[in-house]
């Protein structure tokens, strides 16, 4: 097996596994283990494992402000500076908040994104022509999934709650709005299918890409698959009583935990994935959505040149000071007429 | 070693090796790697382990507990910058920087995409620093450390020019050039340094700049330029050494006086300051604004660059004006305030003293860049300019990265472009190409040596592409830039993959069309070539 | 400076780096935040009793069958997690194809019918139905056309 296909086959087989785990774990009525006891345990490890790393990232200091300027920067009051010059080279606290703020909720960056491709061209006297496409699927898949997880997180807060709040009520009508089939079909269902279809299918299409992949990445991609086709299965074909999941639920928030009767093994299956994608999160790259936050180059302000950053571990280093430097070239400087601080004769005076 | 055609350069194949990454080890072949550092530079600066090694050997002579330095040494800077241990931590691999680099897109090696560079550090981290590392090895990426890895960091963290493209497409910031510095701080640390810019960096620390010129020979090369400027335009441009109490001292990069065509843009400086008068200073200790340190380390970076102001201190100057220069301008902005440690005080805010404007934006850093000060003057309407004389010229401009992404000067060069240019004589290249998605000249940060010349030419082909594209289409004959790093390695490029094309300075462009009182008539520019119309018509335009 | 040979480490002291957190109060907003919105369910819900709805059976159709008859068209189980489908699948059959009985798992005849079987028992929507679809927030648009019985005895009583 090369680099890639093991890890494409470790990543797969590690989820496939999980959920084998979980089914069977529910038949041999480990209810308990897999609706009480791992849940709890993925919560622990994830707000700990969350506080841990953050903790970790603040522990080391920003000794210099590298914002990455993408933009004009602030200079003479007359030169021109678009909205985006100053959402992308930012001022101020102000500004960079507003950067932060397209960055975390609209993926500035990465709708930035371009791709570049060698073409022939014959009239080129080396025959061949980068072009710079911009490249918006990327962005896109990224965009569809994150939100598409973000409401499917948001609709289950009616497990949550009781009552469930309104604006989930709400929330799952309008992505119901369809109203086809029973119960109603959610368009975030396909979207995040689609979306990781997509995420996937070009980290295996992509030579390059599948070149730098790792089970790592993978193990993720089929996890939330995983999690996510656990849920329409439940939802749409192999239907569970969900008041009795919502007592699950309700007890597990309540610290008052019960195995309500009449759940079946898929639930466990998908709970156990979650709680397995809970338990990951701080222990791997999805810390990226923690991190974000924290990135130098997008937190800070390009006001270098107007506001003091002071670096807290900033020592004195040893320089070549000018007085040596003209001990070194005195007598030339002196023929050159370069104006010197202690003239020739005076300096070998003191020397002696 | 011989160059392969440019034919031959652009057949770039982007399809990976078979074998996994972890597996392939770099192929040393001449042309794509810099020479090792000679001992006497280390020597010169301090720089630990000098000894006398080539990367060819089979034996680099690492020192005997290499390993442990190398982990101290990227444990002592996983606590010293945050920055280093968010980038190893939250990367996704999703790939977005790969075809954004140079190098990748010249060479089409794999791990020249800033994602695969990056993990080749991180795979140690995660080995070293990480618990799922530790307990899962390859699958999560992570790696033992053995000589084969250092033989790989020194390989590709000399491929990457620093320039902060994948970090303006990473949806995190991830800054591939932060993890460079960082890395070669590591192989500096077990004297693994190249000698292109150990041999610039100690002759900086020795005598001033980075060609190693002695206070005299700096004081002659000037000279001369001062005299070039007297034949080609009749008018004396004196210059001031080390003179104290001068209200300004200039400080810009070597380049600018050491070969063509920097010299013409310093020609235009000497120009520009004798028209407006500037009482202005040079000084032959704080004679380099380009900093090959930082390509090495940022303690190195800081060693040189705290002469600046040790010099203004010591010539009681008011304020510092800088030069055309990327990397010079990256560092002054984003480090030297940062390095000084607190707001220099024996400076003043910088005012212009010729329109009065307060440059309010360097109110710390008391240093203003040649093109703010000269777009100023553009704008208050104190410059006589008269653009015919740059007919000659079809410009496209060439943001360099360290301005554009480390600082984010756009606008003022281009605003001086359509002064000093007759209207339609400039053109951009294509959008992706330009501004904040600029490419680099692919020879930056220390690489700009002669043995690496095929690594050169490939790193710089999307630039030379994008040129290519503008010459073919509008018949662009010129290339500008605010960088004496350009200056220095785009000719050598352009000479290469576009020779039609010839690379110039903004200020050179200046110093063409500034009309002095009582100046002789122009018939050429400061290059002796000859302006367009001169010859049809004697002299005809000069009375107007 | 006298012992300074260059930065790392083991020439010369390190830099040192003190050891504490670093822009601690937005690092405390950011994880604050992060708490409160995650652990939002726990916080609200912590040590609180949630009462488990409870469909009632108590209808006079149902009180009127034998003990032994209050048997639902197919098992309780069943229909707790399927009725929907159940229900779906009458309509599609009795408007489509004209259809109106169905064959249970036990091989009985029903009417199939929401209005004229279903709620021929559970004639208690508000006790019944209610009970659980407020619960999980699940809004069936059965009432979009189908008049709960309850509404039907309240007109008829003229309240």
């Amino acid at each position: 097996m090369n680099f890639a296909q093991r890890h494409i086959t470790v990543a797969l087989a590690a989820v496939l596994g999980l959920i084998a785990v979980a089914y069977v774990g529910v038949q041999g009525n480990l209810q308990l283990l897999f609706g009480v006891v791992v849940p709890y345990l993925a919560l622990l490890l994830f707000f700990e494992g969350i506080i841990y790393r953050v903790i970790k990232w603040a522990r080391s200091p920003v000794p210099f402000k590298i914002p990455t300027t993408a933009g004009q920067v602030k200079s003479l009051p007359w030169v021109p500076r678009t909205l985006g010059d100053k959402l992308d080279n930012p001022e101020s606290k102000a500004w960079v908040i507003g950067r932060m703020a397209l960055e975390v909720l609209a993926f500035r960056s990465l709708f930035r994104n371009t791709r570049t491709e060698l073409v022939s061209d014959p009239k080129y006297p080396e025959k061949a022509r980068l072009v710079h496409w911009s490249y918006k699927w990327l962005w896109l898949g990224a965009i569809a999934f994150h939100y598409a997880f973000l409401i499917i997180v948001l609709r289950h807060l009616r497990f949550f709650f009781e009552p469930t709040p309104q604006a989930i009520a709400l929330l799952s009508e309008i992505d119901g709005f369809w109203q086809f089939f029973i119960p109603t079909f959610y368009l975030t269902d396909i979207i995040i299918v689609l979306a990781l279809l997509y995420l996937l299918g070009r980290r295996l299409a992509n030579a390059n890409l599948r070149y730098l992949t790792l089970a790592s990445d993978y193990f993720p991609l089929f996890l939330i698959l995983g999690i996510v086709s656990t849920g329409i299965l439940m939802r749409y074909f192999f239907k569970t009583d969900i008041t009795a999941v919502k007592q699950l639920v309700m007890g597990l928030v309540s610290l008052k935990p019960v195995i309500p009767a009449g759940i079946s093994p898929l639930f466990y299956v998908h709970l156990f994935l979650v709680c397995v994608l809970l338990a990951y999160f701080p222990y791997s790259k999805l810390l990226h959505a923690p991190g974000v936050f924290f990135s130098p180059t997008r937190n800070l302000p390009g006001n270098n040149r107007w506001e003091l950053h002071v670096n807290p571990w900033n020592y004195p280093v040893k320089f070549h000071p000018y007085m040596e430097y003209e001990d070194q070239f005195r007598d030339a400087m002196y023929e050159a007429g370069i104006p010197v601080e202690k003239e020739p004769e005076a300096a070998v005076a003191e020397e002696e | 070693m011989s160059l392969p055609k440019p034919e031959e350069l652009a057949r770039v194949s982007y399809q990976p090796p078979a074998r996994g990454w972890m597996e392939v080890k770099p192929d040393f072949r001449p042309g794509t790697y810099c020479n090792a550092a000679s001992p006497k530079w280390l020597e010169w600066i301090d720089y630990p382990y000098p000894r006398a090694w080539s990367v060819a050997d089979e034996d680099w002579q690492l020192p005997e507990n290499w390993k442990e330095i190398v982990l101290e040494g990227m444990e002592d800077r996983l606590a010293r910058f945050r920055s280093l241990k968010l980038f190893f931590d939250i990367c996704v691999r999703c790939g977005a920087c790969a075809d954004k680099c140079h190098f990748f897109l010249g060479t089409g090696d794999p791990k020249n995409m800033p994602v695969l560079r990056a993990e080749l550090l991180r795979s140690v981290y995660k080995r070293y620093f990480t618990r799922l590392g530790k307990a899962l090895g390859e699958l999560v990426g992570a790696r033992d450390l053995d000589e084969s890895v250092i033989r790989e960091w020194f390989f590709y963290l000399y491929q990457c020019t620093i320039c902060r493209r994948c970090s303006v497409f990473c949806p995190y910031g991830i800054d591939m050039a932060e993890m460079t510095i960082l890395g070669r701080e590591m192989l500096a640390s077990i004297g693994l340094n190249i000698d292109w810019a150990l041999a610039s960096v100690a002759q900086c620390y020795d005598k001033g700049s980075h060609i190693g010129a002695t206070p005299q020979a700096f004081k002659d090369m000037i000279d001369f330029l001062a005299e070039e400027n007297e034949r080609i335009t009749g008018i004396k441009t004196p210059v001031s050494y080390n003179r104290k109490g001068a209200e300004i001292l200039f400080v810009t990069p070597s380049g600018d006086y050491f070969a063509d065509p920097g010299t013409f843009t310093l020609m235009g400086y000497l120009l520009l300051f004798t028209y407006l008068d500037l009482d202005w200073t040079f000084s032959t200790y704080a004679a380099e604004g380009g900093n090959f340190g930082w390509f090495i380390s940022h303690e190195m970076g800081k060693r040189l660059n705290a002469k600046i102001y040790h010099e203004a201190e010591r010539l009681k100057v008011k304020w510092i004006l800088g030069g055309e220069c990327g990397h010079m301008w990256r560092i002054c902005n984003q480090y030297m305030p940062t390095w000084y440690g607190q707001v220099p005080s024996f400076l003043e805010v910088p005012v212009s003293p010729i329109t009065g404007t307060v440059f309010e934006n360097a109110r710390v850093h008391k240093m203003v860049h040649i093109s703010e000060f000269t777009a100023d003057l553009i704008r208050h309407n104190k410059l006589k300019l008269d653009p015919q004389r740059n007919a000659h010229i079809k410009l496209t401009f060439h943001d360099s990265c360290n301005t554009s992404r480390g600082m984010g000067i756009f606008e003022e060069p281009r605003y001086i472009i359509r002064n000093v240019l007759p209207e339609g004589h400039f053109f951009e290249m294509p959008p992706n190409t330009i501004r904040e998605k600029t490419f680099c000249c692919g020879s930056s940060s220390g690489i700009n040596a002669n043995e690496n010349m095929e690594l050169r030419m490939q790193g710089g082909f999307p630039r030379a592409n994008a040129v290519r594209y503008v010459h073919e289409r509008y018949g662009v004959n010129h290339l500008g830039c605010i960088c004496a790093l350009d200056r220095a390695t785009l000719p050598t490029l352009l000479q290469y993959w576009v020779p039609e094309v010839e690379v110039t300075g903004i200020t050179e462009l200046v110093g063409n069309a500034l009309v002095f009182e009582g100046e002789i008539e122009r018939t050429t520019d400061l290059r002796d070539r000859e302006l367009v119309g001169v010859g049809e018509q004697e002299g005809g335009e000069e009375e107007e | 400076m006298a012992d300074y040979k260059n930065e790392f480490g083991w020439f010369a002291p390190k830099p040192t780096v003190e050891k504490k957190i670093y822009s601690l109060k937005a690092v405390a907003v950011g994880l604050g935040i992060f708490l409160v919105v995650f652990g939002a369910p726990l916080l609200l819900n912590m040590g609180q009793v949630h009462p488990v709805p409870q469909p009632s059976l108590d209808t006079p159709a149902i009180q009127k069958l034998a003990e032994k008859e209050r048997q639902c068209v197919e098992p309780t189980e069943w229909m707790r997690a399927n009725h929907m489908q159940l229900l779906w699948d009458w309509r599609e059959q009795v408007v489509r194809t004209g259809e109106r009985y169905y064959t249970t798992s036990q091989g009985k005849k029903v009417l199939a019918s929401l209005s004229n079987n279903c709620m021929e028992c559970h004639s208690n929507k508000s006790q019944f139905c209610d009970q659980c679809h407020n619960y999980v927030a699940v809004a069936p648009n059965c009432w979009g056309c189908h008049l709960p019985k309850e509404q039907n005895v309240a007109k008829a009583e003229g309240k």
